[in-house]
């Protein structure tokens, strides 16, 4: 077996970071807009800076991406799930880019001031003020965060699936402690 | 493919080793929203009781369905500076749009002397920063949390047949809550003056004020008006009050004063349907003008939502757990009505009373009084 090829460490702890911010980011939505109280308001609070921090460190993840490669899928897996493997994450980035923007821009086209720390710090609108454009958005917020949540079902499905049943590196090369990035690695590796 | 996906008991294993995390993920998601919790109270539930009561009519607000725009402004006094560091209880005068509506979610109800009205405003002050506020004519609020409002809603849900509330249901709804008997005694009892123009308004909630040393005040407040008239009942009507209010303005501009009542040591901060001590200090804060109505087909007030956690700096929620209700419901609400056909409002005050409807005052002709 050749030894792995990790993902570089940076793309690991934006990985996992935004994993655990994301899953806490989509239990406190589906929670909150379920809820009246008595955590609604402070939950409210809460999602809002970190949608904006999530935003943040999505650029941020696919400017790492630009400079930091992923490593090569198995070569031996078929191309049908290579083509699944391929769309889904392009399909997570979209959504991880679209959700926040969308809740800014739904609060912008509903006339709410849109705080984000305490009730002094206010976000400027980038949408005008445009109910019909809200009542929408504000749908669509909850459908494609529901299509995030279905995503992240099946990419954990989909890790487990390496990792257990085609036994191959996949799972470990973003799960593992070891330090050899692609960059770093010596064993051969076929080019994204 | 470099595993070998053998079969037998340990293919099994894997396999349910593959499908655990999707299935913990989704029973976790679905036990958050509350799919697994079906007495939970929701945004949701509320309004399928407030529509099981008034029914459905799309496009309208769920409650307080039946409405005019108001334009104005607020002019701080300076009088409560100390408490809050809020915009509006500085001395500029800052803009404010508002609407006038009876409270239930029938929004073509004929308008009669007993019906609860309401004085939603937003006061926009500097840098974005706004005041939103729901006010009611009415002492206190019937019942004290979201969970007892929907079983209220429930209990005077007309019954099929005779299109009425079932007497007993609202019986047991009473026996079972014997706290809000004050409550309900202080909304029966209470006085009734003649119509929009000249009513107080009270926030029912409580918030907290923060001043700029820190300091934290909890009140409740109220828009009472420069005159109240109890003599003469309001007209009955279709839009008897509406067309009243509409002549009041028409005539003059009309003022509020903004009056808080800051929380005394036996008062009941999370509590709307408590009534506070009468010995309570009060500030008089500010003074609230009104100059002009428009029409909801077109007007300031429909395309937001009166949501009483909108607040400035300087204000904050109190652990009332009816105002977060509110907060989320009224969201809820803004959401689906704008999704919705744009319907009709029964109330269009540039149609003059009696004349068909398309005849136009020249409703513009009102002195603009601009606010600064």
């Amino acid at each position: 077996m050749n030894p792995i090829v990790f993902f570089a460490r940076s793309s690991r702890v934006l990985h996992w970071l935004m994993a655990v911010l994301i899953l806490v980011m989509l239990f406190v939505g589906v929670f909150m807009a379920a809820s009246v109280g008595p955590a609604y308001h402070a939950l409210v609070g809460f999602h809002r800076p970190l949608g904006i921090a999530l935003l943040a460190l999505v650029v941020l993840r696919l400017i790492n991406r630009f400079f930091h490669r992923p490593p090569a899928l198995p070569i031996d897996l078929p191309p049908l799930m290579v083509f699944g493997a391929k769309a889904s994450h392009w399909a997570l980035y979209a959504l991880m880019m679209a959700l926040p923007l969308i809740g800014w821009a739904m609060l912008s086209a509903g006339g709410y001031p849109i705080p984000l720390f305490g009730n002094d710090v206010l976000l400027p609108p980038i949408l005008p003020h445009d109910a019909a454009l809200w009542g929408w958005l504000r749908l669509a917020h909850t459908v494609l965060a529901f299509a995030l949540f279905a995503l992240i079902m099946a990419h954990g499905g989909a890790a487990l699936f390496h990792f257990l049943i085609c036994r191959d590196s996949v799972l470990q090369s973003m799960v593992g402690a070891g330090s050899v990035s692609p960059t770093k690695s010596v064993s051969p590796r076929v080019t994204d | 493919m470099a595993g070998n996906a053998s079969g037998g008991s340990g293919g099994l294993i894997r396999w349910l080793g593959v499908v655990s995390l999707p299935v913990a993920l989704a029973v976790g998601f679905a036990a958050a929203a509350g799919w697994l919790s079906p007495h939970r109270v929701t945004p949701d539930t509320l309004l399928a009781a407030l529509q099981g009561v008034d029914g459905a009519h799309p496009g309208f607000r769920r409650n307080h369905a039946k409405g005019v725009c108001v334009a104005g402004w607020f002019e701080g006094n300076g009088q409560a500076a100390s408490y809050s560091s809020a915009f509006a209880f500085d001395t500029k005068r800052v803009p404010v749009i508002g609407r006038f509506a009876l409270a239930g979610g029938m929004p073509y109800q004929g308008d009669a002397p007993g019906k609860v009205r309401s004085m939603a405003l937003a006061l926009k002050g500097p840098g974005g920063q706004e005041w939103r506020m729901g006010l009611n004519d009415i002492p206190v609020f019937p019942v004290s949390t979201p969970q007892e409002f929907q079983a209220l809603q429930q209990a005077v849900r007309p019954v099929a047949g005779t299109g009425k509330p079932d007497p007993l249901a609202i019986r047991r709804f009473r026996t079972a809550h014997p706290w809000l008997a004050s409550a309900g005694k202080a909304l029966a009892e209470r006085p009734i003056t003649s119509g929009f123009e000249n009513d107080t308004y009270r926030s029912l909630d409580s918030f907290v004020l923060h001043g700029v040393d820190g300091h934290s005040t909890a009140m409740r407040f109220a828009m009472v008006p420069e005159e109240q008239k109890f003599a003469d009942l309001p007209g009955r009507g279709e839009n008897a009050s509406f067309d009243q209010l509409n002549e009041a303005i028409s005539a003059h501009p009309l003022r509020w004063t903004l009056v808080l009542t800051l929380a005394g040591a036996g008062d009941a901060v999370s509590d709307p349907s408590r009534i506070w001590s009468d010995k309570d200090q009060q500030i008089t804060a500010g003074t609230l003008t009104l100059t002009r109505l428009a029409s909801e087909t077109g007007g300031d007030c429909t395309g937001i939502t009166f949501d009483p956690l909108v607040l400035p700096e300087g204000i904050m929620a109190s652990d009332d757990p009816v105002l977060q209700a509110r907060s989320a419901t009224y969201m809820r609400s803004f959401g689906e009505r704008s999704r919705e056909k744009r319907p009709v409002p029964a109330y269009d005050p540039a149609v003059v009373p009696g004349l068909e409807p398309g005849a136009k005052t020249g409703s513009d002709s009102v002195s603009p009084e601009k606010a600064s």
